[in-house]
């Protein structure tokens, strides 16, 4: 795969490396520091930090203005952009907006429903789907064109990634779903949180076997259990999330003070093991609100230091 | 079909209060089917507003009218000769028959008796779903016969979003994934492949999003 943008992101995986990429989510107000004192804990165990958009359909703020934060504080950015909430006018508009301070990452998503949010009484809007913003942006790219048609000054130097939940149903369109996004000209794909290596690997399997995984890099999604409780509640009310029983259970066998540092280890443990996964280029880590261990896993799980690229 | 549901009285009470003389109007056509607008329920209402104004203590009249169809000017023509006797018509028509009604009738007031919810169909008695969201370029045909774009949360037109549960929606389990049932049936049809064709950027002039709309057929405009 050659390189195409200035992304530090795109420059770590087609030199080869198992790349490490993670998130923070903007806070639910008006205060920088909140994004910046995240980004400052894990800044030099990553390549680059998505900023949520919105997650989980609760407001926030915005991720391009959180972008532009990290972007000033010399961190990579990557753009999370759901189709929830903009037209077209609109994505394009803040695909401008965030390419004018060189953000050069850009991961297209859905989003989640409105409904588990803090407005769920309000209207979704998804004009376009995450498939054919990935093509947006990769007309806007690569053609220099709006989707109007029309010309546009400076295109958007933008890495475009996408998300893949290999545990969603129906099991047997998730290969042919990431085919098609990668029809649709993705060109890095971050996964939904993985627990149940068997079924990923499974997955991984039917991904190879259609040779998508030189096409595409996959970045293993992976989540730490800060508790017993957590492992539970997301087994139980998460949707698309695939927790097997005897994860919960080794979670809620260890003694409450020491289950932080289990999930820890659990994550640990399934970083060693998806290194040895074939396709598997790297890692991106989720740790929800819990940004101060992520140095942890990543050096406890040998991806530190980061390669100079 | 238009699948209405009923209003609830408190509502309907609460619009012609000030009304001496109230007519409530049905319509035979869908909403008698989904059992929100027929003779039937017009029935029920007005026996039900007359009680509320009797035990109010006030003198109202309120009398029953159905309609064989509200959207249609010749069956409108029916009430001209009664119309002007009534402060105000509660019309159980969908919302197309409302505005109808209102249109024919400059200085009536006409208030809406229920809630026009989408176009669907009988499941089974006392259920109905949608099916449909008039986009006015219709996909179907790519997407084995279901319609993605009424029966996805997100009206996603190219496969499903990571939160499909066991055949389930993410916004709710009891709802049918309606990616889960096309890619079920594109297997009945031995039609997978169909699948992997991108669907491109929706053209959404037809729908909502181009102003209202109309169909011109110079062909039986004689
Ligand atoms: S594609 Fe459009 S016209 Fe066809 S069923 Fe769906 S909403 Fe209705
Ligand atoms: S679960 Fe299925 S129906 Fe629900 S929003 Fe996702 S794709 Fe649409």
């Amino acid at each position: 795969m050659s390189t195409k943008t200035p992304s530090t992101l795109e420059k770590v995986l087609n030199a080869g490396h198992l790349a490490v990429t993670s998130e923070c989510g903007p806070p639910r107000g008006s205060d920088p520091e909140v994004i910046k004192k995240k980004a400052e804990m894990i800044r030099d165990h990553v390549d680059a930090i998505n900023i949520t958009d919105n997650q989980t359909s609760v407001t926030r703020m915005c991720s391009l203005a959180a972008c532009i934060q990290l972007k000033l504080m010399g961190v990579e950015p990557v753009l999370q952009m759901v189709t929830r909430d903009r037209n077209r006018i609109a994505l394009q508009s803040d695909i401008l907006g965030a390419a004018s301070f060189d953000i050069h990452n850009i991961l297209c998503l859905s989003g989640d429903h409105q409904s588990f949010g803090d407005c769920s009484q309000g209207q979704n809007v998804h004009d376009l789907d995450s498939m054919q913003l990935i093509q947006t942006v990769r007309h806007m790219r690569d053609e220099g064109k709006f989707l109007g048609g029309d010309e546009l000054k400076r295109p958007p130097q933008m890495f475009v990634g996408a998300a893949a939940n290999p545990f969603a149903d129906p099991f047997e369109i998730r290969v042919p779903r990431l085919a098609k996004k990668v029809a649709a000209g993705v060109e890095f794909i971050q996964t939904q949180c993985i627990f149940n290596l068997e079924k990923f690997e499974e997955w991984m399997k039917g991904v190879r076997d259609r040779g998508l995984d030189e096409k595409v890099h996959i970045l293993a999604g992976i989540t730490p259990f800060k508790s017993a409780g957590m492992a539970r509640f997301m087994q139980k009310r998460v949707p698309g999330m695939d927790i097997p029983d005897h994860v919960v259970k080794r979670m809620s066998d260890t003694p409450k003070d020491k289950q932080a540092a289990e999930g820890i280890t659990i994550a640990v443990e399934s970083i060693q093991q998806l290194k040895e996964c074939k396709g598997v280029h790297g890692f991106h880590v989720m740790a929800i609100e819990w940004e101060e261990k992520v140095p942890e896993i990543v050096e406890r799980s040998g991806l530190h230091p980061r390669p100079a690229v | 079909m238009i699948v209405a549901d009923r209003k609830p009285v408190e509502e309907i009470m609460d619009m012609v209060k000030d009304a001496s003389s109230v007519l409530i109007l049905g319509c035979n056509e869908c909403v008698t089917v989904c059992e929100a607008g027929g003779k039937k329920e017009v029935a029920v209402l007005a026996s039900t507003l007359r009680m509320s104004f009797l035990n109010q203590g006030k003198e109202v009249r309120v009398d029953e009218r159905t309609l064989e169809r509200q959207c249609d000017r010749e069956y409108l023509e029916e009430v001209r000769d009664v119309a002007d006797r009534y402060d105000a018509v509660v019309s159980l028509a969908c919302g197309v028959g409302v505005q109808f009604m209102a249109e024919t009738y400059p200085r009536l007031p006409v208030y809406p008796g229920v809630n026009t919810c989408f176009l669907g169909v009988t499941e089974e008695r006392g259920l109905w779903t949608e099916r449909c969201q008039a986009c006015g370029q219709c996909i179907l045909g790519q997407t084995a016969g279901i319609c993605p774009i009424s029966r996805c949360a997100k009206r996603l037109l190219n496969g499903p979003c990571g939160g499909s549960t066991k055949g389930k929606c993410e916004i709710n389990p009891e709802l049918p994934c309606a990616w889960q049932l096309i890619i079920d049936r594109l297997n009945a049809l031995d039609r997978m492949e169909d699948y992997e064709k991108l669907m491109p950027v929706k053209d959404w002039t037809t729908d909502r999003a181009g102003g209202p709309r109309k169909v011109v057929r110079e062909d039986v405009q004689s």
